[in-house]
C-alpha cells in the first residue's frame, strides 16, 4: 500500500469515525490537512466559521442535537487560544468534541516559534483528555483513542495538538477503532446492592421527588427514565440542561429547579421525603445555599461519574452506574405507586407562581413587549416541535420558563459556564445537525453581539436558523442583579447597539425588528413561513425582571417574585 | 479534622500526567506536603505518591477526581496508620568537624543512619526513616558539627492490606477481555 501523509490519514480517519461534517478555520500550522482536505470535500463537510470560538460552539451544538461527536478544526497559537473557551463549556456541560488543532513543527517545540503556543498546558484543566502528535504514524490511534474518549461514558472534549511535520509526513494507513484503555473504565459496572437499596428508599417514600438532569440525555436513557417515574408516580424537576429529557406537557413535569425555577418545584425539594437525582450534579446554580438544601430528605443519586456522587450533596443510596443500565433495573424493583395528594400539593405553590409572575409575564395588557410572551409565543407558533437553543442571560432563563420542547435532545444552551456568545453558532451546529427540524435562537442584544460574525457562516453555508433577538438595550441580566442587589446602579450595563436589522440585511438574512404587540404575532408567522435564515428583534421591556429568583448563596425558602 | 493523608494513584507512563494530577491538588489549594513518582510493581505502571494535609471528605473528593483521569488507572487514600512508610534524607557534614567532635559519630549510629562516603572534605550521611528522625537527626548534627547540605526524599509507602486491589483489579479486567492478559488487550487497543 502507498504511504499517505499524516493530513490524510487525519481524514480518512474522521471518515472512519462517520464524521461528515466539521468545523473549523485555517491558518500555516494546519494547512497541510486543509491541502488534503481539497480532495475528500465529498466525504467531509468542512464548514468555515468567523472565529474559532464560533467554530467550537457550533461543533457543540451540533453535538448536543445529533448525539454524535463534534469535530472542531484550527490553527495553533491564536486559532487555539480562541477555542479555549468552547473547551471549557464543553468540559463543564459533558459535551463529546474532537479538537484538532496545529502546532509548528516537532523541532520547534519550546523555541517560541511562530504562532507556537503550549496549548496542552494552556487546555489540560478543561479537557478530558489530550495528545500531541508529533509522528505521522502516531494518527489513526489517536484519532482513534480521540473518539473513544470524548464520546464514553460522561462525555467531554478532547485536545489533539497535531504538529506539522506530522502532517506532512508519510505513514502507512490502518484504522482500527478504540473500544478499550486499561486505566480508563468509562462505564461502572451497576451494582445489584446499590439498586436494591435505592429501590427500598423509593418504596419507603411517601413524597418522592426527582431531579432530571442532563446525564439522562447523554445515556439516551428518557424512555427509561420516564418508565421509572410513572410506575413509582414520582413528580419531578429538571435542570436546564435536562430540559429537554421528558416533554412539557407530561402530567408529572413540574418544572425548572434552581435560580429561576419554578416555586412548586423548588419548594418541594425541601419537603419531600426521598430525593432522586439522576444524571444531575447539584451545581450551585439548583441548590443555592448547600447548608439549608434538601436536608430533610434521603437522597438517591443515579450517576455515571463517581466524582459527582456526595460532591456536593451527599447521597444516601448512590447508584454509580450508565443510566441506561440502572434506571430499566431500578424501574422493575421499585413497587408500583401512587402519590395523588403528594402530587395535587404542588399545585398551590403553581398557582401562585401563576398569579405573580407568570400571567402578568405572558399577557401583560399594556406597556412594553415582555420577554415573556415574546417567547411563549414563539413557542406556541413552534408547536413543541422546535430546536431549542438560547444565549447567556435573562433571555435564557425566560426561554427555559417559557419554551416548550416536547422532542429529546432539543434544548442547547450553555448551563455550567454561562457563555455569552454561545448560541448564535450553536444555534448554527445545531441547524446542521437537523437540517429538518426548525431551530428557534434566543439571544440578548450583548450576547448576540460577542459572536455577531457568524452571521457570516449562516450566509455563505445557508443555514436556516431563526433567530430571535430580545432587545432590552441593557446587558440584561446583569443590570437585573444591579438592581436588585447593588442599588440600582447602572455601570456598564447599558447599551447603545446598531441596527441589526440592517446588519442581518449586510449577510443576506431577511429580519424585521418588531416592538408593538400588535405587530408581534404576525411577525412571527413571517419568520416561520420565510425559508431560510431570518432575524426577528423584539424591543422588549428594558427593565424587565426575570422571577422567580433565589438569590446566590440564599436558601430556596428566599425565593423572590419580585 | 485535617490529618494527614497518603494519596496513592497508579498511572500509565504519560506525558504531561503529573500535570493533569498536581491540577487538582491546586484548584482546591490543597498543598502537596511530598510527591514521589516511581515504578510499582507492575511493569509499565507507575505509582504516584502523594502526601497531603487535608479532610478525610476533601481526601476522598480528590482521589475520586483523579481516579477519573484517563490515564490513571486506579487510585487511593490512606492514613498514616493504613500504610508502611519511609523516606530518605542526605546529610553533608565537614569531614573535619565530623574528626573534631566524637559526638557526632554516637548520633550518627544512635539514628542508625549511614555513612556514605568520606573525602578529606565533606562525609555523607544517609537516613531512611519518618520525617520525624530525619528533622531530628538534622537538629542534633547541625548543633554537633553543622549540617554543609542536607535534602530529604518525597514519601514512599506500602498499604498493609491484605489485597493487592490494582492486581486484582487488572486481572478483573483481563477476564472481562477475554482472559487475556491485560497488557495484550491494551496493546491490541493500540495496534
Ligand atoms: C462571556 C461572558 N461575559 C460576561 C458574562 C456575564 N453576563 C451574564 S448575563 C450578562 C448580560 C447578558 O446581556 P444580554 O446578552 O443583552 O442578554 P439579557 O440578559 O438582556 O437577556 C452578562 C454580561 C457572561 N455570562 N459571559
Amino acid at each position: 500500500m502507498e504511504k499517505i501523509t499524516g493530513g490524510e490519514a487525519l481524514l480518512l480517519s474522521l471518515i472512519e469515525e462517520n464524521v461528515d461534517t466539521i468545523f473549523g478555520y485555517p491558518g500555516g500550522t494546519i494547512m497541510p490537512v486543509y491541502d488534503e482536505m481539497y480532495h475528500y470535500t465529498h466525504r467531509i463537510r468542512h464548514i468555515l466559521a468567523r472565529h474559532e470560538q464560533g467554530a467550537v460552539h457550533a461543533a457543540q451544538g451540533y453535538a448536543r442535537v445529533s448525539g454524535k461527536t463534534g469535530v472542531v478544526i484550527a490553527t495553533s497559537g491564536p486559532g487555539a487560544t480562541n477555542i479555549t473557551t468552547g473547551l471549557a463549556d464543553a468540559m463543564i456541560d459533558s459535551t463529546p468534541l474532537v479538537c484538532i488543532v496545529g502546532q509548528v513543527g516537532a523541532p520547534f517545540l519550546g523555541t517560541d516559534a511562530f504562532q507556537e503556543t503550549d496549548f496542552i498546558g494552556i487546555s489540560m484543566p478543561i479537557t478530558k483528555w489530550s495528545y500531541q502528535v508529533t509522528d505521522a504514524a502516531e494518527v489513526s490511534q489517536a484519532i482513534a483513542k480521540a473518539f473513544y474518549i470524548a464520546g464514553s461514558g460522561r462525555p467531554g472534549p478532547v485536545v489533539i495538538d497535531f504538529t506539522k511535520n506530522a502532517q506532512v509526513g508519510r505513514c502507512d494507513f490502518r484504522y482500527q477503532k478504540c473500544s478499550f484503555i486499561r486505566s480508563y473504565v468509562p462505564v461502572p459496572r451497576v451494582k445489584e446492592e446499590e439498586v436494591a437499596a435505592a429501590a427500598s428508599a423509593i418504596n419507603e417514600a411517601k413524597k418522592p421527588f426527582a431531579l432530571v438532569g442532563h446525564g439522562v440525555e447523554l445515556a439516551g436513557a428518557e424512555k427509561e427514565l420516564v418508565a421509572l417515574l410513572e410506575k413509582a408516580d414520582i413528580p419531578f424537576g429538571w435542570t436546564l440542561l435536562g430540559k429537554s429529557v421528558v416533554a412539557a406537557n407530561h402530567p408529572l413535569n413540574m418544572g425548572m429547579v434552581g435560580m429561576h425555577g419554578s416555586y412548586a418545584p423548588n419548594k418541594k425539594t425541601n419537603e419531600c421525603d426521598v430525593l432522586i437525582a439522576v444524571g444531575m450534579r447539584f451545581d450551585d446554580r439548583i441548590t443555592s445555599n448547600l447548608n439549608a438544601y434538601a436536608r430533610q430528605a434521603k437522597v438517591v443519586h443515579l450517576e455515571i461519574d463517581k466524582a459527582e456522587i456526595s460532591k456536593n450533596v451527599k447521597a444516601d443510596f448512590p447508584v454509580l452506574a450508565s443510566l441506561k443500565e440502572s434506571l430499566p433495573l431500578l424501574t422493575q424493583a421499585v413497587a408500583k405507586a401512587e402519590h395523588a395528594s403528594w402530587i395535587s400539593s404542588f399545585k398551590p405553590y403553581a398557582e401562585h407562581e401563576l398569579t405573580k409572575v407568570v400571567t402578568p409575564q405572558l399577557h401583560p395588557s399594556s406597556g412594553d413587549i415582555t420577554m415573556g410572551e415574546a417567547v411563549s409565543l414563539i413557542s406556541k407558533k413552534a408547536d413543541g416541535k422546535a430546536i431549542l437553543v438560547t444565549d447567556v442571560g435573562q433571555q435564557q432563563m425566560v426561554a427555559a420558563r417559557y419554551f416548550d420542547v416536547n422532542l429529546p435532545r432539543s434544548v442547547v444552551t450553555s448551563g455550567g459556564l454561562g457563555t455569552m456568545g454561545f448560541g448564535l453558532p450553536a444555534a448554527i451546529g445545531a441547524k446542521v445537525a437537523a437540517p429538518d427540524r426548525e431551530v428557534a435562537l434566543f439571544v440578548g442584544d450583548g450576547g448576540i453581539q460577542m459572536t455577531i460574525q457568524e452571521l457570516g457562516t449562516i450566509m455563505q453555508d445557508d443555514v436556516g436558523v431563526k433567530i430571535v433577538l430580545l432587545n432590552n438595550s441593557f446587558l440584561g441580566m446583569v443590570r437585573q442583579w444591579q438592581e436588585l442587589f447593588f442599588g440600582k446602579r447602572y455601570v456598564a450595563t447599558p447599551m447603545v447597539n446598531p441596527d441589526f436589522v440592517k446588519l442581518a440585511e449586510a449577510y443576506g438574512i431577511r429580519g424585521r425588528r418588531v416592538s408593538e404587540r400588535a405587530e408581534l404575532e404576525a411577525a412571527a408567522d413571517e419568520m416561520f413561513a420565510h425559508k431560510g435564515a431570518y432575524l426577528l428583534e423584539v424591543a422588549v421591556q428594558p427593565e424587565g425582571n426575570v422571577f422567580p429568583m433565589v438569590p446566590a448563596g440564599a436558601s430556596l425558602e428566599e425565593i423572590r417574585f419580585e | 479534622m485535617e490529618q494527614e493523608y497518603t494519596i496513592t494513584a497508579f498511572t500509565e507512563n504519560a506525558v504531561g500526567l503529573l500535570n493533569r494530577v498536581t491540577i487538582i491538588f491546586t484548584r482546591r489549594h490543597i498543598n502537596i506536603e511530598s510527591l514521589t513518582v516511581s515504578a510499582s510493581a507492575i511493569k509499565g505502571v507507575h505509582k504516584f505518591t502523594i502526601v497531603v494535609n487535608t479532610s478525610k471528605e476533601q481526601a476522598e473528593k480528590v482521589v475520586n477526581q483523579i481516579a477519573k483521569l484517563v490515564e490513571v488507572v486506579m487510585t487511593f487514600y490512606h492514613t498514616n496508620e493504613q500504610i508502611v512508610y519511609q523516606e530518605l534524607a542526605l546529610y553533608k557534614v565537614s569531614t573535619q568537624a565530623l574528626l573534631d567532635n566524637k559526638k557526632v559519630e554516637e548520633i550518627v549510629r544512635t539514628h542508625a543512619a549511614r555513612i556514605l562516603e568520606v573525602t578529606p572534605d565533606f562525609t555523607a550521611i544517609e537516613l531512611t526513616g519518618y520525617r520525624h528522625e530525619i528533622a531530628e537527626l538534622f537538629r542534633q548534627l547541625d548543633s554537633a558539627c553543622g549540617v554543609q547540605q542536607f535534602t530529604s526524599s518525597g514519601r514512599i509507602a506500602i498499604h498493609r492490606g491484605k489485597h493487592e486491589i490494582l492486581t486484582e483489579h487488572l486481572s478483573e479486567l483481563a477476564q472481562a477481555h477475554g482472559g487475556q492478559s491485560i497488557e495484550m488487550v491494551s496493546e491490541k487497543a493500540w495496534e
